[in-house]
Parts: C-alpha cells; structure tokens; sequence
C-alpha cells in the first residue's frame, strides 16, 4: 500500500476542486429528476380518504395534501383536497390543526371522478339503475357499480361520436336524430345517489362518472392498480377541465410529430449546408463569414426565432400558399395561420446550425487517405463523398441530431407564436383525408406545462397533472436520445478500423 | 519496348515551391520499375502526375508533359475518372473503405457501371487472387474490410486497384506502414502481377528496390539522378551521388 500522499499526488486541491464541481451538477440534476419524479408519483398514487371532525362539528371530507405552517397565529393548517367544486366553488378547503378533534378513515367513503367540475368525496347511498335500486351495503354492489358505470360510458362513447357526426352536418337525418335520442334516454336511467360528509344530498348521473373508488378499502396492490391506470388514462385519453384533469396524449402526440418533421426539415438541409461548406466551398473568407453566421445563429433567443416563423412562414408563405390553393375558403386561413408545420419548419431554422455544425466535424473525420483511395478508382467528388465520405461523417451527423432533437422537444417559446394551442379540436393526424392535416395547430407538452401549471384556474388541483407532464417530456426526450444515441454508436462501429 | 509512362522535363509544384525541377523519365511497359530516393526529393509527386492526383491540392501547378499508355493524360478527351480506371494507385497507409470486403474491391467496377452479379462475382474472385488476398478472405467477404490486418488492408486496396483491370498500378511507398512479414508478402504479390501490369513503385527502402525491380530511377531534389536496370544502377553507378545514395552515405 502506497502512502496517500503518493497514491493522489500533488493536485489533490484540483482534483477535490474538479470532483466538487461534478458533485454539484449531479446534485442538481438528480435533484430535478427526482422532484418531477415524486411530485408525478405522489400525485397520481391513490391517497386515503380522511374523515376530519372539527371542533365545532363541521364534517370534512377529502384527501390530506399538505400540512404547512399557518401565516396568521401559530401552529399548522392542513391543505385539504374535498373536492365536489360544484357544491362549493373550489376543491381545497384549509383546516387549522388546532381545529380537527378527530381524524377517521370510513371505509364506506367513495371518490368520483367525474367529467365535469372535478372529483366528487362522499358516501354511497344507492345506485339507481334502470328502476332497480342497489344498495352499497351488499356483496357485490362494487362489481354491480363498475359494470354499471363500463355499460354507460361506452353508450356515452356511442352518443358523442354521433353527436359530433351530426354536429358536422347542417341537416341530420331523422334517424339519426332519434337514434342518438334514445342513446341518450339509456344512459339517463342510471344515477348514484350520493351524500357529502356534511349531509349534503347530490345526484350524480353514471354517464358524469369516469371512475367511482372506495379508496380507503384498497390495499396497496389495489392502490397499485388504480396508480397503474391512472398513468395509462395520462398517457393515453384527452384532457379534462381545461386541461387540470384527464390526460396528455393530444400534447404527446403532437411533440413527438413536431419533432419528427422537425427532424425530417433539418437533417436533409443541416448536412447538404455543411457538404457545400466543406466539400465544395473551399476555405475561403465568404465561406468563414457563413461558418460564424450560421454558429451566432445558435445564440440568438428562440423568441427571435419564433417571431421570424410568425413573420415569414405563417404570414408570408402561408399567405401566398392560401392565395395560390385555398382562395376559396379566405379570408378565413388555411395556413396562413399558426400550425404544426410552421412550427417545425421555425424549430427546424431553429437547430439547423448544431446539425451543420455537427456535420462539418463528421466530414472531417473521413481520413484523406481514403478519400483519395477513392478518387483514385476514377470516383468523382459527388461519388467520393455519397459512398466514402458520408459513412464517416454518420456519427457526427446523428450527434446533431440528437442536439437537434433534444434541443427542439424543450422549446416553447417560438411555438406560442407559430401555431401551439392550450387545446386542439383535433389531431393534425387522423382518419379523415388527407390524413396529414398539417395545417392544424396541435399541443404540445412543454406549453401544456406552462398552460396547466401557470396559466389554469385550477392550478392546486392540477399540480399532479404538471408534474406528470414534465416527466413525461422528460422520459420522452431521454427516449428520442436513446434511440440517436444507438444509431450514432452503429454508424461509429462501422467506421472503427480494428488494424493500425 | 514502348514507355507505359513518360514526362518530359516536367516541373511541378505547390504555391511558390517548386517540388519537381524538369524531370525526363521514361517507364518501360511491364515488370517493376522503382524510384526511390531521400525524403522529400519528390518521389510521391512524381507518381501522382501520372494519374493526375495532385490536381486537387491546394497551389498545385505544372509544366511540361505527362503521358500515359503513350496519351497525355491532360488530353480534354481522356477523363480523369477514365485514365484512373487504366492507371490504378495503392497509397502509403492501407485506406479500405469503411464497407464490406466485396464491396471494396467492386467499388471501381460499380463506378463503372456494372451490374451484373456474375460477372462482379468473377471480378471479386480473380482481383482477390491476384492479390494473393482470396484465401484468406473467402468466407467472409461481407464482413467490413476494416477488420482486417494492415497487410491484408493493402493487398486489399491492390484487389481494389486491380478490379479496375488497370494496365499500371502505381504504389506510394505501399509497405511503409507494415511489418516484415506483411512486406515480404506484399512483394511477393506484387511481383506476380508484374507479368501482366506495369508498376511503378515508389520506395525509400534501397532493398527493396533491389529485391523487386527491374528498372529504377534514383530521384534527388526534385531532378533525375539517374536511371537503368536495377543489377546495372546497383553495381555500376554513374553518378557520385547515386554511389553515395547507395553506399549509405545521406539519405
């Protein structure tokens, strides 16, 4: 065993300077992380329903989010979350400590999550289904409920998507009229007679109800499963309540195309610029005064960027394009307002200078050697470079696109101007021909942080929905690098000489 | 004997360095002709005139004439591609492509438009024969060419150059970069194409000189010291600083 002073030499100071400095940039990033993981965890796993009696015998009803200390007197106050915003006008209620004299779990307390004003706390009193009244003290009315509830809502399913057909047409067929009557009438017949834990009645019908839980009969796999399809529903169903409830997958969506023709908009023209800079032009001083252009480019404020988008891609090419192909339909615009393609294109303008950037120093990574060994064969300059050079220059094209990328998922900025919206009427993908509707605006995660989390009326309630959503961008852009990453480390492979 | 290469005081250079000061040689057709010389005295410039690589480089100038196959190979109706084609190069460091072994060696054939896969399948067998490279790599010719020895990288780039089906093969100090063993074996390659091809190889190492050609040219500054059959140069050396080259005396 060597003698410390000899194992870390003489820059210790340095190297304690330089680890600290490691030290600090993990903190802090793993510090993000785990805030927005635990903020999304703790927001979505299932919370017991308590039952507070305060010293004056007023009955509270909800679930326990924060304990804090209370600005006016001493002691703390309890954020409670109950709910029912229809009775009460907001969902949190603010508890004094001092005031609770008795806390209680009842098994028999139910949530509702509704479609509209929120979550509903209370305690069954019957289900009324089709003139048949159950009872939630009998075996089996969970299972009776649920069944009730899946019955309902896939009639509601049925009703709204033909209501929307016959929305869309200016004249409905009597058929049709009378069929979405009586689907209608279906679901009328099944109401939840419910009770506030101050007594307050309230009728809620089934078709209101996405899930009804006893939350506190769950046990922690039960709590598990209701965690699980929370997340699915997240990740999967449109949002609810100006966007506090419900779930992502519009927002999702439309990130993940923006980025893909953000992607399909800047590789192409990224490595063309840089093949001509560096292939043809020669070092000349027009060519060095492009270079430092194109890298101040990568400097200027994306708002700039946003702004230009609006200016030239929205008004200016989008004018002429509905000028040139949808003049009938002016003056209401067709793309010469905001969309999910402009806002590529800006993104794309965007990250063009990493990818050029990137792409020059993968250029010069294809040895002279061989690029002579080519020319040499009787290759031309074009042929040199599609079929020696450019498996060379692979690597540093896919780190720009991963810059690129990485980049173009986290901005918001230029798209508040050039077409994101806080809730899309309709995918810029879907059934309907053309299919691509790229004209359309779309959602997107980073603005639906900012929308939920800054800009909604609920911003208490919506918290989980923040926090999931940041993860979610988050795991998505870890993703998308991922999968650049594995194409990067192919193409390096290929190019990595064993001999020598 | 006609000259498979020739130039006629030729002088070239890059920027305001003038590299070659009036060169006349004159390359019998087949057999192993060598320069050899000091570093720097403008070997490698001289062998890529005959195929026009120094085009490209930066301040490249020239003067004087360049002829190959008996055509100047700056005639506006000879393409470049197509006079690269018959005069074939191999370079100082093994330089495969970063493909498959087959499509090394077809990369020329496919520049030259063929399609045909029987016949680059023959092409790929007789190229990798001639360079003594075929049994070695029979069984895996789809696996990249990079993960061959530096030997077999160059005698890969000399299956490259031959699929071409040239009728001079240029070689750049080919074995400067590989052990004895590999070197030997190049040679030995290189030898046996020389019954069907002109090679002009250009080489700073006197035994090897001795050991493959039979004709050489010794290159000093930039000009012509001398030229003739290697056992007469070796024996019988005309000039003062041949003799001194030879004897090890600079160099």
């Amino acid at each position: 065993m060597k003698p410390f002073h000899l194992v870390v030499g003489e820059d210790l100071p340095k190297r304690f300077l330089s680890a600290a400095a490691l030290l600090v940039a993990l903190g802090l990033m793993f510090g993000l992380t785990f805030l927005v993981a635990w903020g999304a965890g703790w927001g979505f796993w299932p919370k017991p329903l308590e039952l507070l009696t305060l010293a004056d015998g007023t009955k509270v009803l909800g679930e326990l989010w924060d304990r804090e200390s209370d600005p006016v007197g001493t002691g703390l106050r309890w954020r409670v979350k109950v709910g029912n915003r229809d009775l009460w006008g907001s969902d949190f209620r603010v508890v004094r400590q001092a005031e609770v004299v008795k806390v209680e779990r009842p098994t028999d307390a139910w949530v509702l999550e509704r479609w509209e004003y929120g979550n509903f706390y209370g305690f069954v009193l019957s289900l009324d289904a089709d003139g048949q009244v159950f009872d939630p003290k009998t075996p089996g009315f969970q299972a009776i409920l649920s069944r009730k509830l899946r019955e309902v809502a896939s009639l509601k399913r049925q009703s709204d998507k033909l209501a929307a057909k016959v929305a869309r047409k200016a004249q409905a067929s009597e058929e049709e009229l009378a069929r979405l009557a009586s689907l209608q009438q279906a679901q009328e017949g099944c109401t939840l007679l419910m009770t506030t834990a101050g007594g307050e009645r309230k009728d809620i019908p089934c078709a209101q109800v996405v899930h009804a839980r006893p939350m506190n009969r769950l046990g922690f796999w039960g709590k598990l499963a209701v965690f699980g399809e929370r997340w699915l529903e997240f990740i999967t169903a449109e949002p609810r309540e100006s966007n506090t409830e419900g779930g992502i997958f519009p927002a999702l969506f439309g990130t993940s195309l923006l980025v893909l023709l953000m992607t399909v908009g800047v590789v192409p023209l990224g490595v063309l610029t840089a093949v001509y800079l560096r292939e043809y032009a020669g070092d000349t001083r027009f060519t060095r005064a492009v270079r430092l252009s194109v890298t101040t480019l990568a400097g200027v404020p994306s708002i700039v960027f946003g702004a230009f988008g609006l200016a030239f891609f929205v008004y200016t090419l989008g004018g002429t394009v509905d000028k040139l192909f949808f003049a009938s339909s002016l003056p209401t615009p067709t793309f010469g307002t905001g969309g999910i393609l402009w806002a590529s294109a800006t993104l794309a303008l965007l990250t063009l200078p990493v990818v050029v950037v990137a792409t020059e120093e993968g250029l010069a990574a294809a040895p002279v050697e061989v690029r002579e060994g080519a020319q040499a064969l009787g290759a031309t300059r074009w042929e040199t470079l599609r079929y020696v050079v450019l498996p060379y220059a692979k690597p540093g094209i896919y780190t720009g696109m991963i810059l690129a990328v990485a980049r173009a998922a986290g901005e918001v900025a230029p798209l508040m101007l050039t077409g994101v919206v806080k809730l899309a009427p309709a995918l810029p993908l879907d059934s309907s021909p053309p299919f691509f509707h790229l004209e359309r605006k779309f959602m997107h995660l980073g603005f639906h942080i900012y929308d939920v989390g800054f800009q909604s009326p609920n911003v208490e309630a919506a918290r989980p929905v923040v926090f999931a959503t940041t993860l979610v961008l988050l795991v998505l852009v870890v993703l998308l690098n991922l999968l650049a990453l594995i194409l990067r480390n192919r193409a390096r492979n290929r190019v990595m000489s064993q001999a020598l | 004997m006609s000259a498979a290469l020739e130039c006629r005081n030729l002088k070239a250079g890059f920027g305001d360095h003038l590299v070659l000061q009036g060169v006349t040689l004159a390359v019998p057709s087949g057999g192993v002709t060598a320069v050899m010389g000091p570093s720097g005295c403008g070997k490698s410039t001289l062998l890529r005139c005959f195929n026009r690589m120094n085009d490209h480089l930066p301040g490249f100038f020239r003067e004087g004439e360049v002829r190959a196959l008996g055509r100047d190979v700056y005639d506006p109706t000879w393409p470049v591609d197509s006079l690269r084609f018959s005069v074939g190069m191999v370079f100082q460091k093994p330089n495969p492509f970063p493909m498959s072994v087959a499509d090394n060696v077809l990369f020329g054939p496919r520049l030259l438009g063929i399609r045909q896969k029987q016949e680059l399948s023959e092409i790929l067998e007789r190229s990798l024969r001639a360079a003594h490279l075929w049994d070695e790599v029979k069984d895996s010719l789809s696996s990249s060419a990079l993960k061959l020895s530096g030997g077999q990288q160059q005698r890969l780039c000399i299956a490259r150059a031959l699929a071409c089906k040239p009728q001079v093969l240029l070689l750049d100090e080919p074995s400067s970069a590989l052990d004895p063993i590999a070197t030997a074996r190049l040679e030995e390659t290189v030898l046996d194409l020389a019954t069907s091809v002109t090679v002009l190889w250009v080489t700073h190492d006197l035994q090897q000189a001795a050991r493959v050609s039979q004709h050489v040219a010794f290159l000093y500054l930039g000009e012509l010291v001398e030229e003739g059959p290697t056992a007469e140069v070796f024996a019988n050396p005309k000039n003062q600083l041949t003799e001194r080259y030879l004897t090890g005396r600079f160099g």
